[in-house]
Formats: C-alpha cells, sequence, structure tokens
C-alpha cells in the first residue's frame, strides 16, 4: 500500500489503494480498517472479470457468427448485448439433474473449484503502476501454482458423475493439461531471466523499453499455445469431442452448474490473455502511462482486447487435432523446443552483458538504448524458430512418404486396377 | 504467550485444514476421497510456508505435490481395478501399525520439541529474517562455485535416474513382449 | 511484513472466491424446479443403458504421463531461483545451469527413445 503522509484529503483521494490509512484518520480501529480495505480490494479485484466475461460471451458469440457467416445474438437488447444476463435467467430456473451414483459433495464442489481457481489468478494482474491485487514476489509462480490445481478440478468433476465418458474425457484433459504445462512453464522462464523477478510489477517494468515480445517471440508464442491447450479450446478441444467422448468430463451437469463451467472457461481465455499481455506485451506501459497512471488500465485492456481476438480467430478457423497429434506436438516439438530456447536466452543475455550492449540502468526505458541487445535476441530467436520449424518440416516429408508408401502397398495399383474392372 | 494477531489466527485456521484433512486420509473407504483429503492438508501446509516467509516453497509445495503428485495418486488409484473403495478398513495386522505410528509420532514429537524446548535451545525461535527462503538468494546459492552448486547438479542427475527408473518399471511388460 | 500485507490480500481472496460461483449455484438451487425421477437421473452414456462399473481400470499411459510431468515439474522448480538470480552471476552460474538444464534433456531422450510419450 505504497502511499504515505500528507493530510485526509489527499489520503483519500485514491481510495483503492489507502483505504486502510485513510480510515484509521477518520477515527476507525487499525485492524479493521486493514480488513476493511483488503475486503474492498478483494471484492473489486475479482468484480473485473466477472463482470468483462458477461460482455466477452457476447463478444465471442457475435465473432463466432461472423467468421460462419450468421448474425449471432440480436433479440435481447440493442445489438443482443442482454444475451447472457437473459441466458443467465434461463439457468438459474433450469431443473438441474444429479446423476443416480454420483458422489454428491464432489458433484457440487466440481463447479465451484472451476470458477474459483481462475478467479484467483486476478489476485496477482497489474493494472496500473500503481493498482494490483497482491505484487507477490514469487508472482508468476503464483499463477503457475493456482493454474496447476485446474488438474484437480476437472478429476473432481469427472470422477463424481459415475459416468465412463466423463471419467474418460476427465483424465484425457488431465494429461493434456500436466503436458503443455512444461512448455508453459519453461516459456515463462525466458522473461523470468530476462526481468531477473518473478514479480509481475517488475517483470512489467522490465519492460519499458522493448517489450518481451520482440526480445523473445518465441517464448511468447509457446506460452500462448500451451495456454490454449490448457484453456481446452479448439484446435485442442478433445475433451469435448463430440463424435468419441460426448462433451467432455462435464457431460452430466446440468443447470447453472454446467454454467460455471462455461463461464470459467470463458474467464479462462480471458484471464490467459490478460497474462500474455502483461508478460509479453508490456502490460501496463504505453504512452503517457508515467504522467496518468490510471491510464495502464486503458493500455492494458486494449493488448488484451488483441490477444484476446487472435485467439477467438485461432478457435473458430483451426479444426480440432487428433489426441496423439497433441500429445507428439508437445514432447516432441515444444518442450524440446522450449529447452534449447532457454539454453540460447541465457547464453544470449550473458553474452550481450560480455559485449556491453546492455543498456544503463538509467536508460533502461529508452527504446534507443535496448536496440542492441534487442536485435541480438532476436535474431537468436528468427534463427532457431527456423531451424524447428525446418526439422518439423523434414519431418513431415518423411511422415508423408511413409504414408503413401504404405497406402502403395495396400492398393498396389489403383488406377490399373479400375481400368481391368 | 500467544498473542491474537492475525498470524495467530491464519495459523489456527491452516492448523484446522492440515489436521482435518489429514483425519479425512486415514478415515475415508474410498482412495479417491483420501486423495482429495490429502491435497486440502497439503493446501495448509503450503500456508505454513507463507506465514514463515518462504513463499516460493510454497508455491513449490502446491505445485508439486497438489499439481503433480495429487494427480500421480489418483492416475495410480484407477490402474489398479476395484481399489477405488475399500470395503475392509481394518485388518489383522492393523495393531501393529497403530504401534508403528503411535511410536514414529513420539519420535518425531521429542525431535521437534528438543532442539527448540529442550536444555540448551534458544529460548526465543521468533527471529525469522524477513529474506528466509527470498528466490534470489536461493538461486545463487545454488549455482555458486562456493555454494551448493554440487547438490544442485546431483539433484539434476537424480531426477534424471528417477525418470529412467520409472519408465524401466511402468514399461517393463511391454519391452518384455517385444 | 509488507510482503505478509500481500499475502493476506491473497488469503482473503482464497476465502472469498468460493462465494462468487457458489451464490449463483445456491441461488439455482432456491428457484429451480425439482423433479427428478429414475429415468432423468440416469447417466447419459450416447443413450446406451450403463454396463457394469464406471471406476474401471485404466491405461499405464496416464501414469507415464504423470511421472514424467512431474520430473519435470521438479527440475523446472529449480531453474526459477537459478533465472531470478541469473543477472548477478557468472559464466560459471551459466556452466552450471547448462549441466543441469542437458541432463534434463537426457532424461527427455530417454524418454522419447523409450517410446514412454507415444499415445498408444
Amino acid at each position: 500500500m505504497g502511499l504515505t503522509g500528507g493530510d485526509v484529503l489527499t489520503t483519500c483521494v485514491d481510495f483503492i489503494n489507502t483505504l486502510a490509512p485513510c480510515l484509521v484518520r477518520a477515527g476507525w480501529h487499525g485492524d479493521i480498517a486493514n480488513l476493511l480495505s483488503l475486503l474492498l480490494g478483494v471484492v473489486i479485484v475479482a468484480t473485473v472479470p466477472l463482470l468483462t466475461v458477461i460482455l466477452l460471451i457476447w463478444i465471442e458469440r457475435k465473432f463466432a457468427a461472423r467468421i460462419q457467416d450468421r448474425i449471432g445474438p440480436n433479440r435481447v437488447g440493442p445489438y443482443g448485448l442482454l444475451q447472457s444476463l437473459a441466458d443467465a435467467l434461463k439457468m438459474l430456473t433450469k431443473e438441474d439433474i444429479t446423476p443416480t451414483g454420483a458422489d454428491r459433495v464432489l458433484f457440487n464442489l466440481a463447479p465451484i473449484i472451476t470458477f474459483a481457481t481462475v478467479v484467483l489468478i486476478w489476485a496477482i494482474i497489474p493494472f496500473t503502476p500503481l493498482h494490483i491485487g497482491a505484487d507477490l514476489s514469487i508472482g508468476i509462480l503464483y499463477f503457475v501454482a493456482v493454474g496447476s490445481i485446474g488438474a484437480v478440478k476437472v478429476m473432481i468433476g469427472g470422477w463424481s458423475s459415475n459416468n465412463k465418458y466423463a471419467l474418460l474425457g476427465a483424465f484425457r484433459t488431465i494429461a493434456l493439461i500436466v503436458s503443455y504445462e512444461v512448455p508453459m512453464i519453461l516459456a515463462l522462464l525466458v522473461p523470468v531471466l530476462m526481468a531477473g523477478s518473478m514479480g509481475m510489477q517488475d517483470l512489467t517494468h522490465a519492460q519499458g523499453g522493448m517489450w518481451f515480445i520482440v526480445m523473445s517471440p518465441l517464448a511468447a508464442i509457446i506460452f500462448f499455445i500451451a495456454n490454449l491447450a490448457e484453456t481446452g479450446r479448439s484446435p485442442f478441444d478433445l475433451l469435448e469431442a463430440e463424435s468419441e467422448l460426448i462433451a467432455g468430463y462435464h457431460i452430466e451437469y446440468s443447470g447453472f452448474k454446467f454454467g460455471m463451467f462455461m463461464a470459467g472457461e470463458f474467464m479462462q481465455v480471458f484471464t490467459v490473455a490478460v497474462l500474455t499481455a502483461v508478460l509479453f506485451l508490456g502490460g501496463w506501459w504505453g504512452p503517457f502511462v508515467d504522467q496518468v497512471p490510471a491510464l495502464g488500465f486503458i493500455w492494458l485492456g486494449l493488448k488484451t482486447a488483441v490477444v484476446y481476438l487472435f485467439m477467438l480467430l485461432i478457435r473458430n478457423t483451426v479444426p480440432r487435432f487428433r489426441i496423439d497429434q497433441v500429445m507428439n506436438i508437445n514432447w516432441k516439438f515444444m518442450v524440446p523446443l522450449s529447452i534449447v530456447l532457454i539454453l540460447l536466452q541465457s547464453f544470449l543475455l550473458r553474452l550481450v552483458d560480455v559485449l556491453g550492449l546492455r543498456p544503463a540502468p538509467e536508460l533502461a526505458n529508452d527504446l534507443l538504448a535496448n536496440l542492441p541487445q534487442t536485435l541480438v535476441l532476436l535474431a537468436g530467436n528468427l534463427v532457431l524458430g527456423a531451424i524447428f520449424l525446418l526439422l518439423l518440416q523434414r519431418h513431415g516429408r518423411t511422415l508423408r512418404k511413409a504414408d503413401e508408401a504404405l497406402a502403395a502397398v495396400r492398393e498396389p495399383a489403383p488406377a490399373g486396377g479400375m481400368a481391368e474392372a | 504467550m500467544i498473542e491474537l494477531n492475525a498470524q495467530t489466527i491464519a495459523f489456527a485456521i491452516l492448523s484446522a485444514l492440515i489436521l482435518g484433512g489429514g483425519l479425512g486420509v486415514v478415515t475415508t473407504r474410498n482412495l479417491v476421497h483420501g486423495a482429495l483429503w490429502l491435497i486440502l492438508s497439503l493446501l495448509g501446509v503450503a500456508g505454513y510456508f507463507v506465514l514463515l516467509s518462504a513463499p516460493f516453497l510454497a508455491a513449490v509445495q502446491v505445485l508439486v505435490y497438489i499439481g503433480a503428485i495429487a494427480i500421480l495418486i489418483v492416475f495410480a488409484v484407477m490402474l489398479t481395478r476395484s481399489m477405488t473403495s475399500l470395503g475392509e478398513v481394518r485388518n489383522r495386522q492393523w495393531w501393529i501399525s497403530a504401534i508403528t505410528v503411535v511410536l514414529l509420532f513420539l519420535l518425531l514429537a521429542v525431535g521437534i520439541i528438543l532442539p527448540v524446548w529442550g536444555r540448551g535451545a534458544p529460548g526465543d525461535v521468533t527471529t525469522l529474517s524477513a529474506t528466509v527462503g527470498g528466490a534470489v538468494e536461493l538461486g545463487e546459492a545454488l549455482v555458486a562455485g562456493d555454494g551448493f552448486v554440487l547438490p544442485f547438479e546431483v539433484a539434476s542427475i537424480l531426477l534424471t535416474a528417477a525418470m529412467i527408473g520409472a519408465i524401466v518399471v511402468a514399461r517393463d511388460e511391454e519391452d518384455g513382449q517385444a | 511484513m509488507e510482503t505478509l500485507n500481500e499475502w493476506a490480500f491473497v488469503g482473503v481472496f482464497f476465502a472469498i472466491a468460493w462465494v462468487f460461483p457458489a451464490l449463483p449455484i445456491i441461488g439455482a438451487w432456491l428457484v429451480r424446479p425439482k423433479k427428478p425421477n429414475a429415468l432423468k437421473k440416469q447417466t447419459y452414456e450416447s443413450g446406451v443403458e450403463t454396463v457394469g462399473d464406471t471406476w474401471v481400470q485404466f491405461r499405464v499411459q496416464y501414469y507415464i504421463y504423470g511421472l514424467v510431468f512431474l520430473i519435470f515439474d521438479v527440475e523446472m522448480i529449480f531453474l526459477f531461483p537459478w533465472a531470478v538470480a541469473y543477472e548477478r552471476l557468472d559464466w560459471f552460474a551459466y556452466g552450471a545451469g547448462f549441466l543441469f538444464i542437458f541432463l534434463l534433456t537426457d532424461a527427455l531422450i530417454y524418454a522419447w527413445r523409450k517410446r514412454a510419450l507415444e499415445w498408444v
């Protein structure tokens, strides 16, 4: 709670950060004032994603509709803006069925955990230079830790439903989530290497001169893809493979409990977009943010919107992978790539240091001073990316040749055979 | 005396979580429920680490124990057929395990109490520095030549060996058939 | 104390985060119709009658993925302090980190060669 000193008036202007001292001055007991300011902070931080997600569902449906040459929701409210509220009301009054033999307590617990774990991540999102829920020293690890509870919620949901398809879907999803956590965490090491800290505000401050997406595009791409897989959306929506698993681990859920799973998914996508913006697109950095810190909220929102729309575009245009393909992409492409990337990035950073290309501390936020080291890092990333893409291309060619050879063995001469018949 | 402030309240809540979770683990007949109670208990331990100003260890606790080991336990339960629920809680050896557990508990209790409150122990043990468990100090200590660089590398070898062992054990049959 | 204050926020967050999803679910429980019957409560398995126990035996492959993940997880945890302190360290630290990651790669190559990463 950064600001100190000044009279009551100046203390109480920025009330989000300084509610506690402000209340103490007004004659409240210190502990109660502290608790109240904590509660207010929590409610504010948690409400931001909750309110946004109502709007996001509308945006997502409109976006998908445009891609599929439809109009999308347009009945409730202007441009169908109130559609989500109508849906919420509908779900509220729907009958909710708990299947026979389900584990009642766990069955009800799963949707709650799903939603809560996503909300919890928002505690460490830096909205502006001054406003952050909790600027933990282990910030980014907090995200990884809370995210890893994701596998538990899937397990509870799938296991408690007493449905074979739900259980199978849950196990597949867990295998997927757990596998993609490896390249995700490895990719997160790169910003930590460059910023020398795990705190979210430190990570954002370190991008004053240059965004991390320019200094290490590969890390940004790996992080983005891995998170796409973690959210379980197309092209990684294997848990919802209708033709084989019906609907994944939440088949048996109906009414608002299903709604919680859906809202949790929407919110997770949004949260991932925000995190990508914070970690790689400079977070709240933008013009005039030094003078008016509150502007940072708008810059962060704009960057998040770009990432979010890109995720929607991918979701609506890319076909679904097979489960074995998904696992192969992860373990045989993304994991090796991210391991080599860390070795390369740490080597280049040390090299930049030795060559004296790193900007002086007082010039850290200067674009020109950052250019030399950025160019070195960018070049290294591009070369590495090119090498891995070439390897992938070669591997793809061998696979195709093997497939063709196999097909030739099965049907010796398709054209000739047809002619004889 | 114990003074009543936010830290002691948090400590009480976390202790209740840990003990309640532990009690759940040993009383439930359902192995998956047991794993979930274990998760609750481990979450409380992560909270302890935070109270001890070691947030890095708290994150490790959640990441490794809840995110990986608890999941592994459930996978293991699902691997073994008809193990999801145990019909019989007590068997003929129950008294042997009871005695072993009591002895272990006494041993641990003595081992913890003596160095803290016994003869020659420092009376005041609440002097933890604020930087305990700081990630920077940990990192410097891990890779400095005069620090713990050897254990650091040995840990890597150990993990590699663990991976090889795990794969050999888990895929044993298929290799035999091939 | 500053950091513990930050963690107090996280603690309160953990205590309150459950309320947001629990409220609408309890609300729905109050207003929704409740007319269950045996047919409605059947599990949906593509319209086919459920056969046998749900909690069936699973393949070992899931367990292997879990094991590989666990080992990578622990390795990556070790790398975070290294990455944080990296700026202040020298070439020796780079060598130490390189060796550590190299051994990690060894484990990955072994798993790859033993076909432990295949989805069978």
